[in-house]
């Protein structure tokens, strides 16, 4: 059956191809799951335009359509050569393959994430977090400003592509704010919350050279409640 | 008094790269991604001599991420603009611009059209932001592709040739997410002349354009 991300490791994530093997179509829910066996491209649960003024229409169709996509599909396209490693017993060219998957891969979970913790600002978008979410961020980063302030400070100090997120740690139960260069996924002993993309292809159309900007607008359409949810299950 | 570092002007207008590379992403490019790197460089510069000279090593060794990643901005972008000319310069033509360098890539390669492709998927292959060099290897004398991660210098003991900026600043504005018609188009505009000269050359020779900026 299909195995939900993130907690599938790179190494789970091609037995999952052959587990799914015309098991079940994709549910709507599981936008990290493999239908028949392949990734798909989540649909977005918001219009291109819904974000807006904070990211614009076209950014994120471009976002969507053209990047996350071409990360789908080159996660097949990977998938697909390790099987055939596999098949012919070849370890070498399967180990090859390992790049490829963490960056295609890691494109693929990661925007899925991104997309889900993001709403328009007038429906979950933006505000403050609440409950047992709120709670927490007010134990370990003291309150809500301090969270956002080192979120920030995190994107600013990214150099070249990455993400920042915030993050669980699983044995010492805190939230954490971290940063993955690229699309190297967040793994281990973490589990991931809230992403936020710095790869300039996440902001440069509309706000080019001034992603600080960018940065101080994404407050306000996080989708705290999703961000919630994903504490109550980590 | 250490010297500080100063953005080089371009040898040509920002609209003269058109259409392989736009008036806007030049401008930009130019004048705020490359002016940040040489601000960052010598403010990260200053923080670090300043700290050591109050002997605490522990805060100006904790600069040194900065000045390798500001400085090794202000090293690539200063060498890109210079391997860049209007594709309608004598000096974007290689044949009659860079002899040396074609007679030299045609026996490595087996033909411009080859060592193209080549570097070309090496370019592609980068994941996330980085630079494409065709380097001369220092000891061997070889030409080399290599690619470098977000603002990593040129390795040590190697002259940059040419190189290529993969940083979505570099394309996106012009061409989204179609960076392989970018990676297409650029050969339009390479100055094959600088090449040449890069190629013939001491490695020092080639950083040149970083010296003459040093104001103390």
């Amino acid at each position: 059956m299909p195995i939900r991300m993130p907690t599938t490791t790179a190494r789970t994530a091609g037995l999952a191809v052959r587990g799914a093997m015309g098991a079940r179509p994709a549910s709507a829910a599981g936008a990290l799951t493999f239908a028949r066996g392949k990734a798909t491209l989540p649909d977005l649960s918001y219009d291109y335009g819904a974000l807006e003024p904070h990211i614009s229409g076209k950014i994120m169709e471009i976002h969507h359509k053209g990047h996350h996509q071409t990360y789908v599909t080159n996660l097949n396209n990977t998938i697909e050569a390790l099987g055939e490693a596999k098949e012919k017993g070849d370890t070498f060219k399967a180990a090859a393959m390992a790049p490829a998957l963490n960056f295609n891969g890691g494109g693929h979970v990661n925007h899925s994430l991104f997309w889900e913790n993001l709403a328009p600002a007038n429906k979950d978008g933006g505000g403050e977090p609440e409950g047992a979410l709120k709670k927490a961020i007010e134990r370990d980063f003291g309150s809500f400003d301090t969270l956002k302030t080192q979120i920030n400070t995190a994107l600013a100090g990214i150099q070249g592509s990455g993400w920042a997120w915030l993050a669980k740690d699983k044995t010492a139960g805190t939230l954490q704010v971290i940063t993955r260069p690229n699309q190297d996924p967040v793994t281990g002993n973490y589990v991931p919350l809230m992403g936020i993309d710095a790869w300039e292809h996440a902001y440069y159309l509309q706000y080019q050279n001034k992603k600080a900007e960018y940065f101080k607008a994404i407050w306000n359409v996080i989708n705290w409640k999703k961000v919630g949810e994903r504490l109550d299950k980590a | 008094m250490a010297g500080t570092y100063t953005l080089p002007k371009l040898p040509y207008a920002y609209d003269a790269l058109e259409p392989s590379i736009s008036r806007e992403i030049m401008e930009l490019h130019h004048s705020k991604h490359h002016q940040a790197y040489v601000t960052n460089l010598n403010k990260a510069l200053e923080a670090s001599a300043a700290t050591l000279s109050e002997g605490k090593l522990h805060d100006s060794a904790a600069q040194l991420s900065a000045i390798r990643f500001n400085g090794g901005g202000h090293i690539n972008h200063s060498l890109f603009w210079e391997n860049l000319a209007p594709a309608s310069s004598p000096d974007a033509d290689i044949a009659a611009s860079a002899p040396g360098l074609l007679a030299a890539i045609d026996a490595t390669w087996g033909s411009l059209e080859q060592f193209q492709a080549a570097f070309g998927a090496a370019l592609l292959g980068i994941q996330g932001s980085g630079w494409g060099w065709l380097v001369r290897e220092a000891a061997t004398g070889q030409l080399r592709i290599v690619t470098l991660a977000n603002q990593e210098a040129v390795v040590v003991g190697d002259t940059p040739v040419l190189g290529v900026d993969m940083w979505e600043h570099a394309y996106y504005l012009l061409y989204k997410n179609d960076k392989a018609t970018y990676v297409k188009n650029i050969w339009q505009v390479v100055n094959w002349k600088t090449c040449e000269t890069r190629f013939a050359g001491q490695r020092d020779d080639a950083f040149k354009v970083l010296k003459t900026q040093v104001s103390i």
